[in-house]
């Protein structure tokens, strides 16, 4: 690793970027969707029509034009409501995960560094936290503070700000021992001005991953409440609560329920993929 | 390095019966204070300005630790550091910040203290910076300059060096700031031979061409004795041999000394080991 040069161009396809490139592309496409939801989707994903009930996807006998993914038991287009869906989906991830890394990142990088008290009193919070069932939680968190995106996004966040607090933690420590800590002291650099332009800095690659892999997980809370009912009114469709009625309808409709499911399943794997691609991406030294 | 114009010059540093202990937490019993390990068990010197202090001793003698307290990453436990006749043993972080620009330190191993994220210009120029000595990327050249690195070097990441140019950004790191003391600690154990000797001499031209007043920590007794003006060698966190660098190498007072110097290779034929071959083995 002595010798790399600094700016080789890459064009090889490499693992790297392979993991990089595809789940970029597959959230692209779902971003877009949740941007462009009215122009790109179908029909209306609310209007109900008991004649077209059931219809089954285009490849299958019986289906109808303009239905691409079929209909629900009330006639409702999959399609589109998986569009309209990615919309609460990703502005659900992005303002959960964002939150949740911003304070439980803040959290570790403090216990990491000045450990002491502040670290003591830290661990021990994020102890106490995490001996809470994380669905369980959720749940009773929502029911309290009542439904609506606004309670979803700070459940996420109060849940899982431990498990930033706790890797950030580990990983400041180990920075925290690294000569150029010392280096910036020599330098004349403040306390916090060194966690902040100088471990921080090496952090950051880890901060990233976790935060993509908080954006599925986000996903997959939002999924879980709607499920039972608990994220926002039915007036807008989501994944989760798609899955929900999906699942009653399975003997019969069975897309009402996999085509959804696929939409979770392959946004959260893009987000975790994306994390470690990120991670490797933007590491001088692993580059 | 032959500064006889000055017979005795002034001293810069002043360290009268330096003593630190730390606490042995692997021996702590259950009940009680953990014992203590004496790391420094008394030390008084004079470190003299413009001047090369080779610090020798084994590992574990206590060498880094003292220069560490020369530079106040470490605190001494009891005794005096007069630093220009300021006792900076005593000083806390706030008061010791303005002094910091004089008290510098080239590490050991250089991809650990230079950090990986920042380029090379920029690891050069924050320092300056902090102590309102410009600090743009045309002064960061400057340093690297002195120090043998063209300007192509300035926009790099540290793992983007050789270990020896890495070694010379930690050099002009320490300079840029025209500190009064640097400390050296063990900056050529990490580097092949030739980087070693390349590294040295460019330390030596500096020190004589800024008239730097240098504490160089080494275990390889023939570095100091090419580089270093006065040496003190540390045994077991005590001293037991000081003075110039010839009266110490040619009249040895300590055992220590003697078995160090022993241990230096030496390019020419020893007359014994014919002896040697002649019996069986």
């Amino acid at each position: 690793m002595a010798d790399v040069s600094t700016n080789s161009p890459r064009l090889i396809l490499t693992d790297t970027n392979f993991r990089l490139w595809l789940p970029l592309f597959w959230i692209g496409l779902i971003a877009a969707a949740a941007l462009f939801a009215p122009l790109i989707a179908p029909q209306d994903p609310l209007a109900q029509d008991l004649m077209m009930e059931r219809l089954p996807p285009f490849f299958m006998e019986g289906s109808e034009p303009g239905y691409w993914l079929g209909t629900d038991s009330l006639g409702r287009d999959v399609l589109s409501r998986i569009i309209y869906g990615a919309r609460i989906a990703l502005f659900v991830s992005l303002i959960a995960a964002t939150t949740t890394g911003i304070f439980g990142s803040a959290l570790g990088l403090i216990a990491g560094y000045y450990g002491g008290w502040a670290d003591r009193v830290i661990s021990r919070l994020v102890d106490i936290w995490m001996a809470f069932p994380p669905v369980l939680f959720a749940v009773l968190l929502v029911a309290v503070m009542g439904t609506g995106l606004g309670s979803v996004i700070a459940a996420i966040a109060l849940i899982d700000w431990t498990r930033f607090a706790r890797v950030i933690r580990a990983e400041t420590m180990v920075q925290a021992r690294m000569d150029y800590v010392d280096s910036a002291r020599i330098g004349g650099a403040r306390r916090a001005a060194t966690l902040v332009s100088e471990i921080l800095p090496n952090v950051m690659p880890s901060i990233i991953a976790l935060l993509m892999l908080e954006m599925g997980i986000a996903v997959i809370v939002e999924a879980i409440l709607s499920f039972v009912n608990l994220s926002i009114s039915s007036d807008d469709p989501t994944w989760g609560s798609m899955i929900a009625e999906g699942r009653g309808a399975i003997h019969f409709a069975w897309w009402v329920l996999l085509f959804p499911l696929i939409a979770l399943f392959m946004t959260v794997l893009s987000f975790s993929t994306l994390g470690e691609g990120l991670k490797q991406h933007f590491d001088p030294v692993l580059k | 390095m032959n500064q006889m114009t000055h017979p005795t010059p002034p001293a810069l540093f002043s360290i009268r019966d330096l003593r630190l202990s730390f606490a042995d937490r692997a021996h702590k019993p259950l009940f009680g204070p953990a014992p203590r390990v004496e790391v420094l068990k008394g030390l008084s010197l004079d470190i003299p300005e413009g001047r090369i202090t080779g610090i020798v001793g084994e590992s574990g003698s206590g060498k880094s630790t003292f220069g560490r307290i020369l530079v106040r990453l470490l605190a001494p436990e009891s005794g005096q550091v007069l630093f220009d006749g300021k006792d900076i043993g005593a000083l806390d972080e706030a008061a010791l910040r303005p002094l910091r620009r004089d008290l510098q330190m080239i590490f050991q191993d250089p991809m650990s203290s230079l950090n990986p994220r920042h380029r090379v210009w920029r690891i050069i120029a924050q320092p300056m910076k902090r102590y309102g000595r410009g600090g743009d990327r045309a002064a960061a050249i400057t340093a690297l300059e002195k120090v043998g690195l063209s300007a192509q070097f300035a926009d790099r990441y540290p793992h983007e060096l050789s270990g020896g140019q890495r070694q010379r950004v930690g050099i002009a790191r320490a300079i840029a700031l025209e500190p009064r003391f640097i400390l050296a600690d063990e900056i050529v154990s990490g580097l092949d031979v030739s980087s070693q000797a390349q590294v040295l001499s460019l330390l030596a031209d500096l020190a004589r061409d800024m008239g730097l007043t240098l504490a160089f920590i080494s275990h390889d007794l023939s570095v100091i004795r090419h580089l270093c003006d006065t040496v003190v060698v540390l045994h077991h966190g005590e001293i037991v041999d000081q003075g110039p660098v010839e009266d110490v190498f040619e009249h040895p007072q300590s055992a220590i000394t003697k078995s160090l110097l022993s241990a230096i290779p030496r390019p020419e034929m020893d007359e014994s080991w014919w002896d040697d071959m002649s019996e069986p083995a």
